[in-house]
């Protein structure tokens, strides 16, 4: 067994939380006034908790790198936030939705916390509500539900397909009611760079002012990360062009353990690649696959005239389509998990049934449910989303089928938390997608939403009243002492490193090398020997950054190439920790695909004698290996078995 | 949809190094743009080579790159994200622009939103706007049941219309008086169409509108045209409630 103490309490599931809640340590009013919290990131998570701990009666300090916090890229998320309501009737609870999120993350995560976040789901659509989230409605005035990948209840909530932008602003509304009310201090275009660790405890931050290159210190009495996923270590993903793993990243330099860094979601419906001049991936929500059906031809000779362009996807006829997805898995049919749905999409097109010139794309197709719905009850649930894929490729999907493909776009991954959200270093906190604890191997469509905003309303400002309750004899946190003089220093000789450096390249061509290496090796299908190709190859991109990258620009003025690069000297390291993680974990589980261990039918096959554990790195200095603990993960209530959707 | 290449184009953007700075136009040139690229993709490619001539790249804001951050901000050709409808500059793509056109690239103008670098602006001013009253006033915890209050599915719809703003600031970069009604009265609508809103509509429409009125924003005068070049559609009519809502709340006074 492991020694990890991951702080989970003792007793029956059901009452862990409320035991735990009533046993931890509460913060007077008149000493929250005197503790100063950092929160970094603005997402869902981060605004949030930053809103709650002001509204508790802490200072609390929030940062993000964009103009405003109401940009974090929890606002792209269209389909929804799963709640474990009920009022659909169809037999929902707060059980099955935490057995639904374990067994989509194929027995990966801790069965406390995932219940937890099941408990405190429907608190969260009260919490929206009532700041005036416009959520989806019947006509009765009460509000509409839609399912989702993985489960056969519905349990979803949403506002139109932009249910994050309204989640979001939800959250960034009470963060405003704070800011002028004093409680929060918001520092807009401001990039952490370091965290700052005094005598064990985190004690601060160094960020950069992004405007007049300014690196500054910040203390506080404790600090919480809240700076989402490192999806863009793939380069092509659909996170936002600055999202980044580098505060995460800083924090496992500084002894904070990273966890499951290998498990990274792969969404079955985007939009494909169109060519090299490409930044970016756009998602289609999954809930488009409530009404679109997934499909590739039957006959290769279709497939190679339509990547020829020779022919149409409306000139193949019905019986020459091959409804891959409804065909393998006849119970979930189109609504398969997110890592079920991409491999399959994947395995159609290796064996080149792809539609598309790139032979990278698979069809999902909308013209059954007109035919059944209408194309007005499509457009209401789709509309934005049929204008967005428009104006991306020049198609109508009314009358064409969709071109999809699987994209990079979430971290299950993150850095490792107690059932505290505390990392192993003391006042350090991790939430939202930063933190690795809810979703396993696999995230279900809707619950990012759902962990971002329990965590920063029902969970952090509960459990982290327990470790400042400690705090209180502990005065302002003096940014003038030597760790902060250190951690400085370390900061702006790393820039002006950077900066020295003066080679032949911008930061893209590395950044696109490495995601090519990522997707190749690191990717949707991995194995032994493809992932020490990569970790090689990531050594030696390292080495060819450090001594040939150009940044242009200067030093104390905006500089995005700076920020950049900072960001992608991080990333490589991060991908050779992901590399190393994928090579230790010689099974497959969820978005985790070893293709050294498959069923005979071609599934994702577990090994939970051997893996039944969250993979904890320890970071050992730059010239050592990391060293990897292993927190067993303990089944009480659920009996593991392999997944089936079929 | 075999996308075409254009094989050369000018692109005339505004450098101003620095707020004080007192900038021009500068033009380039770009050679090898497939139409299916989006327009922040050429810019990527043009600051590329710029970096590589040793030259320093145009500065511009961008995040999520699908057009639902809102902070891309790019004028182009006289027109705020652009020559297209209901879009953010991040959704603009190459196939609006022919073979060798000379592309003109501002930053957004409004004495309100001051130019920090190049095509970068200051936006503070809409934060402080919401700072000033676009919230229902609840803390976390302790509220009804989300099904408590049933509201009509009409109202819950015309809310959505109105907060789909992204607050990217377009409309105020198209006013000619550089008004940031559409803006302001997008969140006001919004919560006067909800009940939750209701409670503190006065307040909130009288402090929203005093806090623009005070950052420099000009007034509006009905042209239009914030309505034509918002990518989200927001339509002007949530003006028009934005003014009841205010009168009724001046009349209170
Ligand atoms: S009203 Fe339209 S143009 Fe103005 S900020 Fe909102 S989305 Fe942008
Ligand atoms: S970059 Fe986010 S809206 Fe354009």
């Amino acid at each position: 067994m492991s020694t990890i103490d991951n702080k989970i309490p003792a007793g029956p599931l059901a009452e862990k939380w409320s035991k735990h809640k009533a046993a931890i340590k509460v913060v007077s009013p008149a000493n929250k006034r005197k503790l100063d919290v950092i929160v970094v990131g603005t997402g869902l998570a981060g605004a949030s908790a930053a809103a709650s701990l002001s509204e508790l009666g802490y200072n609390v300090h929030a940062f993000c790198y964009q103009d405003s916090p109401r940009r974090a890229h929890s606002i792209a998320a269209q389909g929804g936030i799963n709640a474990a309501k009920n009022y659909q009737n169809d037999n929902d609870s707060v059980y099955r939705l935490f057995y639904d999120t374990i067994k989509g993350g194929d027995y990966r995560a801790r069965e406390a916390n995932v219940y937890r976040l099941a408990e405190v789901s429907p608190l969260i659509i009260d919490q929206c509500v009532a700041q005036g989230v416009p959520f989806a409605r019947e006509y009765g005035g009460l509000l509409d539900n839609r399912s989702f990948g993985g489960v056969l209840v519905s349990r979803t909530f949403y506002a139109r397909g932009q249910t994050g932008q309204q989640l979001l602003l939800g959250a960034y509304s009470a963060l405003n009611r704070q800011i002028a009310k004093g409680g929060v201090k918001m520092y807009t275009r401001h990039e952490m760079l370091d965290v700052v660790v005094k005598e064990g405890k985190a004690r601060g931050i160094i960020a950069r002012d992004m405007v007049t290159g300014q690196v500054k210190r910040f203390g506080a009495h404790a600090v919480v990360v809240a700076t989402g996923g490192y999806g863009n270590v793939f380069f092509l993903s659909t996170n936002a062009m600055g999202c980044n793993g580098s505060a995460a990243w800083q924090c496992y330099k500084k002894g904070a353990w990273f966890g499951n860094p290998c498990f990274v979601q792969i969404h079955p419906t985007c939009i494909p690649v169109h060519g090299d001049q490409q930044s970016k991936l756009t998602l289609m929500s999954e809930s488009l696959r409530n009404d679109g059906r997934c499909w590739v031809p039957k006959k290769k000779e279709d497939a190679e005239k339509l990547q020829k362009g020779l022919i149409k996807a409306n000139d193949i006829p019905e019986e020459d389509r091959d409804f891959y997805l409804e065909r393998r898995y006849p119970s979930y049919g189109n609504l398969v998990p997110r890592d079920v749905a991409s491999r399959a999409a994947k395995e159609r097109c290796d064996a080149g049934y792809g539609v598309n010139n790139t032979g990278l794309a698979v069809y999902l197709d909308f013209k059954y449910s007109i035919e059944r719905l209408g194309k007005k009850v499509i457009e209401a649930r789709y509309g934005n989303l049929f204008q967005m894929y428009e104006k991306i490729t020049d198609v109508d999907p009314y009358t064409e089928p969709m071109q999809i493909y699987p994209a990079i776009h979430y971290s299950m991954g993150g850095l490792w938390v107690d059932y505290n959200l505390m990392t192993n270093i003391p006042g350090l906190y991790a939430i939202g997608e930063a933190n690795f604890s809810d979703h396993g191997a696999n995230r279900l469509g809707a619950s990012a939403l759902m962990q971002g905003l329990a965590d920063g309303y029902f969970v952090l400002p509960y459990t982290i009243g327990d470790y400042l309750a400690n705090e209180i004899m502990t005065p302002k946190i003096d940014t003038k002492a030597p760790e902060f003089d250190e951690a400085e220093k370390a900061v702006t000789g790393r820039l002006q490193q950077l900066f020295n450096i003066k080679g032949k390249e911008p930061v893209d061509y590395f950044h696109k090398k490495l995601g090519h290496i990522m997707w190749d090796y690191v990717g949707m299908s991995r194995n032994e020997a493809g992932l020490i190709k990569a970790i090689a190859m990531m050594k030696e991109l390292k080495k060819e950054f450090w001594s040939n990258v150009r940044i242009p620009g200067e030093m104390n003025n905006v500089n995005p190439e700076l920020e950049k690069a900072g960001r992608v000297a991080d990333a490589i390291e991060m991908g050779i920790l992901m590399a190393q993680d994928a090579l230790d974990r010689n099974e497959s589980c969820g978005g985790h695909f070893r293709e050294e261990s498959v069923s005979e039918d071609g599934e994702a096959q577990r090994n939970d004698e051997k893996f039944t554990y969250v993979s904890c790195w320890e970071y050992k200095g730059e010239q050592a290996e990391p060293v990897l603990h292993k927190e067993d993960l303990v089944f009480e209530n659920i009996k593991l078995s392999q997944r089936s959707y079929k | 949809m075999a996308d075409i290449t254009l094989n050369k184009i000018y692109v005339k953007v505004w450098r101003q190094n620095s707020p004080k700075d007192s900038g021009r136009f500068e033009t380039y040139e770009v050679e090898n743009i497939s139409q299916g690229s989006s327009f922040l993709e050429m810019l990527d490619i043009l600051n590329d080579n710029l970096i590589r001539e040793g030259k320093d790249p145009i500065a511009f804001d961008h995040d999520c790159r699908e057009g639902i951050c809102g902070m891309c901000s790019l004028y182009v050709n006289g027109r705020a994200h652009g020559p297209d409808r209901d879009i953010t500059t991040c959704q603009l793509h190459m196939r609006k622009f022919k073979e060798g056109e000379t592309i003109t690239i501002e930053p957004w103008r409004a004495g309100a939103f001051p130019v920090i670098k190049d095509l970068i602006v200051d936006r503070t001013a809409f934060e402080k706007i919401q700072q000033a009253g676009g919230f229902v006033s609840v803390n976390t915890g302790g509220v009804p049941d989300g099904n408590a209050i049933p509201i009509s599915k009409v109202d819950a719809d015309e809310a959505m219309d109105a907060a789909a703003c992204i607050g990217c600031g377009a409309c105020v970069a198209t006013c000619k008086n550089s008004s940031a009604m559409l803006f302001v009265a997008a969140k006001v609508s919004q919560f006067a169409k909800l009940p939750q809103g209701k409670v503190e509509g006065a307040r909130r429409a009288k402090a929203m509108v005093a806090k623009m009125d005070e950052l420099g924003f000009g007034g509006c005068t009905n042209t239009g045209a914030c309505e034509l070049e918002c990518p989200k559609a927001i339509s002007i009519s949530h003006i028009a409630r934005l003014n009841r809502e205010y009168l009724v709340a001046k009349l209170a006074d």
